[in-house]
């Protein structure tokens, strides 16, 4: 199980891949779309892949509510118990 | 008739990461096959164990999320267009007035095998939402226009091996018929897959000649025994000549004329007479206006397969007659090996080049032509053409399914 530092850190490099953004600038209070230009495409591209590396579901109607970086860690976190 | 002339070109190919480099090859017969820089044939058991692989990968130029975005079919189009378009001098026109043509053969064939491999491994969870996105045939097409803005139209016409050249016809077509005043088109291809060379290799279409790949791609040669897969794009800008004109650009030559017909013979042989491939030189040279004593040299479509080449070559011999004999008629394959899609793109950057340097690329490997050969073969080393007056070239790209497409280019 990894922690909210690790989850952010982990999906800082995630979303880094994606959007060729430094990892650095990716911090808990960004929005995804308003600060990160992240389109939906990208956005379900982010969620599968950090399904995949904290084992968890973040199920399609979910995916709505994580306005920041910061929510879906929140999010993850939860879902890892 | 609006006149049409090149004014970009843009490739990666087997010879090199670029037009500069890739033609430099091309003029000193190198070869740009190797063996596979892996251990497929081992593991999967395959016959084949090499391929004209591209010298610079795209992943060297591109950033990492353009890599994550697109299937490397896209990848090498996006990397041909970007040198294409500055070569032609990023020209300024109306997004509307811009179209984009680019073409794949295959399509996105990593992508979807890749896809198929994530879900087997860790379910349908797990596959990505881009998958479709990178892997449907009009990918690089879409790509193309995205990159540039071009709104007049994108679009991707496939027909196997002559989808390049269908794809610089259709430009041609967009300007003609008054849609676009510039058209960036061609073709890419990234087909080095396990699956795809193992299949070609079912068909017995490809080269088995695993000691000596660089010596496999022989078109002509007696000893010829398959074709050899290669990869890359080549992408030509298309435009009005009125546009380029106004602009100032520099012109590389004119696109005359093409033709396009269809065996309706066998969904991979060709007619043995090779009539379709005859009538689609016929109606280039008819639309270009053009006898065939103008014609000073053909980039021939010679993939080296016992069959395909000689047919070509009577086709040739029986359009142009005794003018044959003064015909310099190159096989570049030779050199890249089959870019399939890519093909007729990439050897339209060599016919154009051929005409403006007036110089014909060499074939390499030919130790012994074929005894039937009646065209004046370019063996070894490159020749001059015709140092003065207007001068004009055909390239030739045929496809599985009896796909023929010929364009006439003309010295600008």
């Amino acid at each position: 199980m990894a922690d909210t530092n690790e989850i952010l850190a982990g999906l800082a490099e995630i979303v880094a891949e994606e959007t060729g953004l430094d990892a650095a600038e990716v911090t808990a209070e960004k929005s995804f779309t308003d600060d990160l230009d992240i389109d939906s495409l990208s956005m379900m591209t982010i969620v599968t892949l950090a399904e995949e590396k904290f084992d968890v579901r973040i199920p399609d109607e979910e995916v709505k509510n994580l306005t920041t970086v910061g929510d879906a860690v929140t999010f993850i976190e939860g879902a890892q118990k | 008739m609006t006149e049409v002339v090149v004014t970009g070109l843009g490739t990666t190919s087997p010879l090199g990461g670029d037009v500069a480099t890739t033609w430099e090859g091309a003029l000193a017969g190198r070869s740009g096959v190797s063996t596979l820089d892996n251990d497929w044939a081992e593991t999967y058991g395959m016959a084949v164990n090499f391929a004209g692989q591209l010298a610079v990968q795209p992943s060297e130029v591109l950033s990492r999320p353009e890599t994550k975005r697109m299937d490397p079919s896209a990848q090498m189009a996006i990397v041909a267009t970007r040198e294409a378009w500055a070569d032609a001098g990023s020209p300024e026109v109306d997004p509307e007035r811009l179209g984009a043509v680019v073409s794949s053969g295959i399509g996105g064939v990593w992508t979807l095998l890749s896809a198929w491999d994530t879900m087997k491994e860790k379910g349908a969870s797990r596959v990505l939402p881009m998958t479709v996105p990178m892997l449907m045939p009009n990918s690089p097409a879409a790509y193309v226009s995205l990159e540039l803005t071009a709104r007049a139209g994108a679009h991707a016409p496939v027909s196997a091996c002559a989808s390049g050249a269908e794809a610089i016809a259709m430009g041609y077509e967009m300007i003609q018929q008054g849609r676009a005043d510039v058209v960036v088109c061609g073709g890419t291809e990234a087909a080095i897959h396990p699956l795809p060379i193992s299949s070609f290799a079912a068909m017995a279409a490809l080269s088995k000649r695993n000691d000596d790949p660089q010596g496999a791609s022989r078109p002509y040669d007696t000893e010829r025994d398959g074709f050899v897969l290669g990869e890359g794009s080549g992408i030509v800008v298309l435009e009005s000549a009125e546009h380029a004109a106004a602009r100032g650009a520099r012109v590389y030559a004119k696109l005359l004329g093409l033709g396009r017909t269809a065996d309706g013979h066998h969904i991979a042989a060709p007619e043995p007479e090779g009539k379709g491939q005859t009538r689609a030189m016929q109606q280039a040279l008819e639309m270009a206006g053009l006898a065939v004593t103008d014609i000073a040299h053909v980039n021939a479509h010679a993939t080296s397969t016992p069959v395909g080449d000689m047919i070509e070559a009577r086709a040739i011999r029986g359009l142009l007659g005794s003018h044959s004999d003064q015909v310099l008629l190159s096989a570049t394959k030779s050199m890249t090996g089959h870019l399939l899609g890519g093909a007729g793109a990439l050897e339209s950057v060599f016919t154009i080049k051929a005409l403006q340097e007036r110089v014909a690329p060499p074939t390499i490997n030919v130790t012994s032509p074929d005894p039937e050969l009646e065209v004046d073969l370019v063996r070894d080393t490159p020749r001059a053409l015709p140092a003065e007056g207007q001068l004009a070239a055909i390239n030739n790209s045929f496809g599985f399914g009896g796909h023929n497409v010929a364009l006439v280019f003309g010295t600008a």
